[in-house]
C-alpha cells in the first residue's frame, strides 16, 4: 500500500516534468544540451565566421560556378582547414564530434563549402597523415592546414565510380619512383589543387597512394563546367600521362582499398552531419515563409498539408542529429564501425534531400529563385546524396552485414 | 599593463525571447553567448596587447556555472586569465560595480574595459557605477581609444560630433559599437584555451550580498503591430497626427 502510493507519486512527479518542459521546436531532442562546452564554443565562432563571411558570398559564386582561392586562406585562418591535425601540424586537434559540428555549419551555408572542407581534411590531409612519412607530413600537412596548399582526392575514374575498386590507373616503377598512367573524374578541387591523392594500380595490382603535385609533367587538370550542383566547389578530370612520381611522394603505408575507404570513412561521416545543416536551413526558411505568406485568405501555415510537411522535416532533423551525435561519440571512442556511418550517409543524406525538395515546393515560385537560396541547397544535395557512395551502394553495405551476400555484383 | 574585460552571458541578439503564462522569460532552452558590446570590450583589450600596449587580459563573468562558456570564448580570443564569480541571483549593476570593485582593489588593473551596456536589461548604469565607486576617471561610448604611456584619449559619439577626452591611468572605459570589429576565435586558440585558467569565486567570497533590490512586476511581450493606413491628403495626415499619435 505504502509502495504503490510513493509510487503514484513519482508517476505523477514524473508527468508534471513532461507537462511543464519548455519544447524547443527547433530542437525538440534538446541535442544542443548534450554538448559539451567546448564544442558549443567552436561551433559558435565558426557559425559566426561562416556565415558572416561565406554566406553573402555564396549565391553569387553559385551563379558563376567560380570558387574564389581566398576562401582557403580565410578558412584557414580560421583553422577550418586542420580541424583534427594534430597541433604539431598546425591543426586544431579537435574531436569527431566538433569535425561533424563544423560540418553542419559548413553547409547550412553552401554544400560546396563544406565539400571543400571535407576534401582538404579527410581525403587529401588524411592519408598523409595515416599513411604518409613523417617527412610528407612536415612537407605538406602545415601548408594544407593554413590554406597555403590545396589537395585533392583522386580515386573516381571516367569508368570506375560507385566500383572503385576496379580502378584502372597504374603506376608502374622505375628507378627512384613511378611513372603513373591514366584519368581521373569528377575530383573535387582539381583545378585548383597544388597536388592530388592518385590512387592508383602497382604491378601486383594493389592499390596504393601517390602525392602527385602539380608541375610534374604529364599531370593535367580540366574543370568540369556546366555541373549544375555543387557549383560554389570546383570539380575537374585530372589525366595522367607518364607522370613520374619520385619515391618519396608514395604512401608507403596503405595498400589495397582500405587506404583510400578510411579517408571516405572519416568524409562520409562529416558529410552525415553537413546534409543535416543544409536540411535545417531549407526547413527555417519554409517554416519563416509558410507564416508570412497568406493564400485563400489564411496563413499556409495554418493549413494542415503544410503543418504536416514541417513536422516531416522536424522529425527527420531531430532524429538524424541524434544519429549523427552519437555516431561522432562512438568514433571519438573508436567505436564506429564503417556500415555505421553508411547508414546515417544513407538515412541524412536521403532525408536531407527530400526535406530540401518539399521546402522547395512550399516556396512555391520563389522556391526556385536563387535569391531564397533554397533552390541550391536542392541542387547541392543531389550530388551529396551521390557521392561518397551513392544512396543504394550504402543499401547494398548494409543489406551485405544482415544477409552475408554481397549483392554488388 | 593589465586590463580587466567584464563579461556578461545574455541571450543570443537573434534570439526572439518568449514571454511564459506565469509573467517570466523563457531561457530554459534558449541559445546565450557574450553581450555583444562586452566582445568589442575583449577585442579592444586584445590589440591593446598585440600592440604591446597591455600584457595580461583577465575576463570576469558574474553569474551561473554555465558562464565559463562565455569566459571560454574570452580566452579563445586572446585572454589570458578568466574570473567566474558564480551568482544564481538576478544581477543589478550595482551589485555587478561593487564585486568588479573588489575585484579591481585585488587585481590592481591599470584599465577596465566594459560594454556600454548589456542587450538583455539596457540599463548601462555598470560601467559607470564602478568608476564612482573606484573614484577612476571614465570614458563611456568610446568609438575610439588611445593609449599614451599614463594617459589615454577616449573618442565618443555623441549629438552632433564626436567628443575627445583625456584621462589618466587607472581608469574606466565602456564600448560603442563602433569601436571595432570583434574577431572570430579560431580553432586553435579554442584548444589552446582549454589550458588557460579559470579562477573560480562567489560574490561572498568578496564580502558582496548579490540579493537584487528591484522588484520586476511585470513582463510583457511587446504590443503586436498593427498595419499602417494611406491618408489621402496632407489635412488628413495632420489631423491624425494630433489626434490619434499625439505628436502634433
Ligand atoms: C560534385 C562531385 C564531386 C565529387 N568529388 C569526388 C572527389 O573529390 N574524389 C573522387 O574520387 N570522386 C569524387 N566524386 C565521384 C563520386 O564519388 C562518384 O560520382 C560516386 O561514387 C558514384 O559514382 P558514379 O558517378 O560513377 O556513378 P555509378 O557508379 O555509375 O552509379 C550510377 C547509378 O547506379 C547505381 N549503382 C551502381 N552500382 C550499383 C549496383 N551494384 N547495384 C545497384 N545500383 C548500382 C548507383 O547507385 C547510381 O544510382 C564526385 C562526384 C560529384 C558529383
Amino acid at each position: 500500500m505504502l509502495r504503490k502510493s510513493s509510487e503514484a507519486k513519482k508517476e505523477s512527479v514524473v508527468k508534471d516534468a513532461i507537462h511543464s518542459a519548455a519544447f524547443d521546436w527547433t530542437d525538440p531532442l534538446l541535442v544542443e544540451r548534450a554538448l559539451s562546452e567546448e564544442e558549443r564554443v567552436a561551433r559558435d565562432q565558426a557559425r559566426g565566421f561562416l556565415r558572416e563571411t561565406l554566406f553573402p558570398r555564396a549565391r553569387d559564386l553559385f551563379r558563376a560556378e567560380d570558387f574564389d582561392r581566398d576562401i582557403m586562406r580565410e578558412m584557414g585562418r580560421m583553422g577550418l582547414l586542420g580541424i583534427m591535425l594534430p597541433e604539431r601540424y598546425g591543426g586544431a586537434a579537435m574531436s569527431h564530434v566538433i569535425y561533424g559540428l563544423l560540418m553542419r555549419e559548413a553547409e547550412w551555408v553552401d554544400s560546396g563549402f563544406r565539400s571543400v572542407l571535407s576534401v582538404q581534411n579527410s581525403l587529401a590531409a588524411h592519408p598523409i597523415l595515416a599513411y604518409g612519412t613523417e617527412e610528407q607530413r612536415g612537407r605538406f600537412l602545415p601548408g594544407m592546414a593554413s590554406g597555403e596548399i590545396v589537395g585533392c582526392f583522386g580515386l573516381t575514374e571516367p569508368d570506375f565510380g560507385s566500383d572503385a575498386g576496379g580502378l584502372t590507373t597504374r603506376a608502374k616503377k622505375e628507378k627512384g619512383g613511378y611513372r603513373l598512367n591514366g584519368a581521373k573524374a569528377w575530383i573535387t578541387n582539381a583545378p585548383i589543387a597544388d597536388f592530388a591523392v592518385i590512387w592508383a594500380k602497382d604491378e601486383d595490382d594493389v592499390i596504393r597512394g601517390f602525392l602527385v603535385e602539380r608541375g610534374m609533367s604529364g599531370f593535367e587538370t580540366v574543370k568540369i563546367e556546366g555541373k549544375f550542383s555543387l557549383r560554389v566547389s570546383l570539380t575537374g578530370m585530372i589525366s595522367l600521362s607518364d607522370v613520374f612520381v619520385p619515391d618519396e611522394n608514395l604512401l608507403p603505408d596503405a595498400r589495397g582499398l582500405t587506404g583510400p575507404f578510411s579517408c571516405l570513412n572519416k568524409a562520409r561521416y562529416g558529410i552525415c552531419w553537413g546534409a543535416l545543416g543544409s536540411a535545417e536551413f531549407c526547413w527555417h526558411r519554409a517554416r519563416d515563409y509558410v507564416m508570412e505568406r497568406k493564400q485563400f485568405g489564411k496563413l499556409l501555415a495554418s493549413y494542415q498539408l503544410v503543418q504536416k510537411r514541417l513536422a516531416d522535416m522536424q522529425m527527420e532533423i531531430a532524429v538524424g542529429l541524434c544519429g549523427v551525435l552519437r555516431l561522432g561519440r562512438l568514433l571519438d571512442e573508436d567505436r564506429a564501425a564503417a556500415p555505421a556511418i553508411s547508414l546515417m550517409k544513407r538515412n541524412n543524406c536521403g532525408k536531407a534531400l527530400e526535406v530540401a525538395r518539399v521546402a522547395r515546393d512550399m516556396l512555391g515560385a520563389n522556391g526556385v529563385s536563387d535569391e531564397y537560396h533554397v533552390i541550391r541547397h536542392v541542387l547541392n544535395l543531389e550530388a551529396v546524396n551521390t557521392y561518397e557512395g551513392t544512396h543504394d551502394v550504402h543499401a547494398l553495405i548494409l543489406g551485405r552485414t544482415q544477409t552475408g551476400i554481397q549483392a554488388f555484383t | 599593463m593589465k586590463i580587466l574585460v567584464p563579461i556578461k552571458r545574455v541571450v543570443d541578439y537573434n534570439v526572439r525571447v518568449q514571454v511564459k503564462p506565469s509573467g517570466s522569460v523563457d531561457l530554459d532552452n534558449v541559445k546565450m553567448s557574450m553581450n555583444p558590446f562586452d566582445e568589442i570590450a575583449v577585442e579592444e583589450a586584445i590589440r591593446l596587447k598585440e600592440q604591446n600596449k597591455a600584457k595580461e587580459i583577465i575576463a570576469i563573468s558574474i553569474g551561473p556555472a554555465q558562464a565559463s562558456e562565455t569566459i571560454r570564448t574570452a580566452l579563445a580570443m586572446g585572454a589570458d586569465k578568466g574570473i567566474l564569480v558564480q551568482s544564481p541571483e538576478r544581477l543589478e549593476p550595482l551589485n555587478v560595480a561593487k564585486i568588479l570593485k573588489a575585484i579591481a582593489d585585488k587585481e590592481k588593473p591599470d584599465l577596465i574595459i566594459l560594454g556600454k551596456q548589456a542587450i538583455d536589461d539596457d540599463c548601462n548604469q555598470t560601467g559607470q557605477m564602478l568608476a564612482a565607486l573606484l573614484n577612476w576617471p571614465q570614458g563611456t561610448f568610446a568609438s575610439k581609444l588611445e593609449l599614451n604611456g599614463d594617459s589615454i584619449t577616449v573618442t565618443r559619439e555623441v549629438d552632433g560630433g564626436l567628443q575627445t577626452l583625456a584621462l589618466k591611468r587607472p581608469a574606466i572605459i565602456t564600448t560603442d559599437l563602433r569601436l571595432n570589429e570583434p574577431r572570430y576565435a579560431t580553432l586553435p586558440n579554442i584548444m589552446k584555451a582549454k589550458k588557460k585558467p579559470i579562477e573560480q569565486t562567489t560574490p561572498e567570497s568578496y564580502g558582496i550580498n548579490p540579493a537584487p533590490r528591484l522588484e520586476i512586476l511585470e513582463t510583457l511581450p511587446p504590443k503586436e503591430r498593427e498595419g499602417g493606413v494611406k491618408v489621402e491628403s496632407i489635412k488628413e495626415l495632420v489631423e491624425k497626427l494630433r489626434s490619434e499619435a499625439g505628436i502634433l
